[in-house]
């Protein structure tokens, strides 16, 4: 790595439109933002970014938007959700990028799901394209206050990007965007970050990455989450990074596109959930990998989903001929709550793997390092606290546990969240006394973090965040399940790299075709709401489910046994 | 041709050998194969029947069923 001065340099900036006026003062003609398409490549300069952004800016105004009005983007990945989320920001209105509508969900839910984000968050204006516009009107018109539907087609030139820029029109504790806490219950829980928050994590993260002006981010991620949006938008737009990106949808298809991307345009960073990199390994043809070269690659960030040793190595393997070293590979823990990085493993240094005895993990919730032939866990570490981030561990009083001791993880942060937007309550059950508690479990060790699980059920498939319940709620309205016999969790997948969906429900019918029309609506419903596959879907006779002293379905119980009975292993980690 | 992927989709994607899967049983859209396995699939036809698919022969449009599936690859061949 050549000795470059750290960016970051630039400790004046107060609001992101600090920043973006220095970009467009002294960065006006460098590339900013290579979007991949089909179409061929297509580089957008500060300038231009910054420009079209100002139409934007212009039509919202127009809209009658004002600062700190919600403005929410429902768009695909591409250029306009990038001018649209810099267009809000400009007039100090406050941006949120919704998921867009994809080929498996059932249109009028996901319709539906836009209407009550909109209606509980007061939501000003909606821009999205002019075919999905007379759907939104139908479904908005409903709200108390319908919001003003802009379409990217009728946006008309006008706004001059200087007179913007000349305003001021966010303090720096202003919310600057809103972040969604994934999984579909969290749609309705708006993270508010606000400027000084999110400035706060770009310096100590770039920091933390030894980010330099030669770096060069590729990202497949969405924005609709943190990676994406922080890693792969915000963070080197503000530190003048070339950023290179593409769809998740076109990657998905063709993973091959980022390694493309990486060799053509030198790429130095990318940030990837664990499920990716069993993905590469084994999903890009050999002929796709003709003559190309990783070597610029220093880091390649494993986040947002459990990390596993098994898929660094099978990524290691497959590539360590394309110029990928043990070095490259890092890890991160994150959430959008702490706008995105809590800790980062260290750059250049291989990534601590701490083998401790199984039982006394299970049982004592002690991580007691072994090397002798006892039954053993590998956990891998996520590094360390970045700055401005202090980390405890708690038990369920949240009182402090020793080291080396599993609890709740809690951290105190110059760039956590200001509150969820709307929702006080929410917002009080995670915070006490400046402190934000994640509902992730882990221990620390020597300073570094090792996540073990979570405290509430959560499924976790290739990144995204899903709550059991509302999988089991679906699973309860279909006719035949027996209402309140149902349970979801998830299985973890080696050769995936990730967890698979695993639904039980008990039924009354006996007849094969039957139970097979009922577990085709289970899948079907699931995968048009919700836009995961239920890998095993499991249809059992009534009673069979265990359920808790209180009534309750045991979720735990229930997946142990249906591994041991059902797919004959016994519980993993 | 069509028991061929069919074995391939029930055993590696479904998990499940014995699943009765129709011909015209929506796959993607009736939540059975999601995205990442259509890579997946896509290779396994590539290896099999000797054809190149795109990534944008990869829709609900072209492989939601087993029928559109062996359809899509016999004009490719």
């Amino acid at each position: 790595m050549s000795q470059v001065q750290p960016v970051s340099a630039h400790p004046s900036a107060e609001t992101l439109l600090d920043r973006a006026r220095w970009l467009s003062r002294e960065r006006p003609d460098a590339p900013a933002v290579t979007l991949v398409s089909h179409d061929g490549d297509h580089t957008l300069t500060y300038a231009d970014l910054l420009a079209e952004s100002a139409r934007y800016a212009y039509a919202l105004e127009q809209a009658g938007v004002q600062p700190g009005d919600l403005v929410v983007l429902v768009l695909q990945h591409g250029e306009a959700v990038l001018f649209g989320f810099w267009g809000s920001m400009l007039l100090g209105a406050v941006p949120s990028i919704f998921p867009f509508l994809t080929e498996k969900l059932d249109p009028e839910r996901y319709f539906d799901s836009v209407q009550k984000l909109v209606e509980h968050s007061g939501v000003k204006v909606v821009i999205t394209y002019a075919e999905l516009e007379p759907a939104l009107r139908e479904v908005l018109g409903a709200c108390t206050t319908p919001p003003t539907i802009l379409t990217t087609e009728q946006l008309q030139p006008g706004g001059d990007i200087q007179v913007y820029l000349a305003r001021n029109p966010a303090r720096p504790d202003d919310t600057a965007f809103l972040q969604h806490s994934s999984g579909s219950t969290g749609l309705q829980k708006g993270i508010m970050l606000s400027h000084r928050s999110v400035l706060n994590q770009v310096r100590s993260y770039s920091a933390a990455i030894h980010l330099t002006p030669d770096d060069v981010v590729v990202s497949w991620l969405p924005l609709y989450h943190d990676m994406g949006l922080i890693a792969g938008f915000v963070m080197p737009i503000m530190e003048g990074i070339p950023l290179v990106m593409m769809s998740p949808f076109h990657w998905v298809r063709d993973p091959a596109i980022l390694l493309h991307a990486i060799a053509r345009y030198g790429g130095t960073l990318c940030w990837l959930p664990n499920f990716a990199y069993n993905f590469l390994a084994t999903r890009v043809r050999d002929a796709d990998l003709e003559a190309v070269d990783l070597s610029s690659w220093r880091a390649v960030i494993n986040c947002s989903e459990p990390v596993h040793a098994e898929s660094h190595r099978a990524f290691l393997e497959r590539f360590a001929g394309r110029g990928i070293t043990q070095e490259s590979l890092m890890t991160c823990y994150a959430m959008a709550e702490n706008t995105f990085a809590v800790t980062q493993s260290r750059i250049g240094q291989p990534v601590r793997l701490d083998v401790v005895e199984r039982a006394a993990l299970m049982e004592r919730r002690q991580a007691v390092p072994t090397d002798s032939d006892v039954p053993s866990m590998t956990i891998v570490s996520c590094g360390w606290p970045i700055e401005g981030c202090a980390l405890r561990i708690v038990d369920d009083q949240r009182q402090d546990l020793p080291e080396r001791h599993v609890g709740e993880i809690a951290l105190k942060s110059t760039s956590m969240l200001s509150g969820y937007y709307h929702r006080p309550d929410a917002t009080a059950e995670v915070m006490a006394d400046g402190w934000y508690f994640t509902g992730d479990m882990g221990y620390l060790a020597d300073g570094e973090l090792f996540i073990t699980g979570r405290k509430k059920d959560l499924i976790i498939i290739g990144g995204k965040n899903i709550y059991p319940q509302d999988i089991e709620s679906l699973v309860n309205a279909i006719k035949g399940v027996h209402a309140g016999r149902v349970v979801a969790f998830g299985v973890y997948n080696e050769r995936l790299g990730t967890e698979d969906m695993a639904v039980i429900a008990e039924v009354d019918v006996e007849d094969a075709e039957a139970r097979a029309e009922i577990s085709r609506e289970i899948r079907a419903s699931v995968t048009q709401n919700v836009d995961v596959v239920c890998r095993y879907v499991h249809l059992v006779d009534h009673m069979w489910l265990i359920k808790t002293s209180s009534g309750k379905i045991a979720r735990r119980a229930n997946r142990a046994k249906f591994l041991e009975e059902v797919l004959g292993q016994p519980e993993e980690a | 041709m069509k028991d061929q992927i069919r074995a391939f989709i029930t055993a590696e994607m479904i998990r499940d050998a014995k699943y009765p899967l129709k011909d015209d049983e929506p796959l993607i859209t009736g939540g059975l194969i999601d995205s990442f396995s259509l890579v997946e699939l896509a290779l396994f036809i590539e290896k099999t029947f000797g054809i190149h698919l795109d990534d944008v022969d990869l829709t609900a449009e072209n492989m939601d069923t087993l029928g559109q599936i062996v359809a899509f690859v016999e004009a490719k061949q």
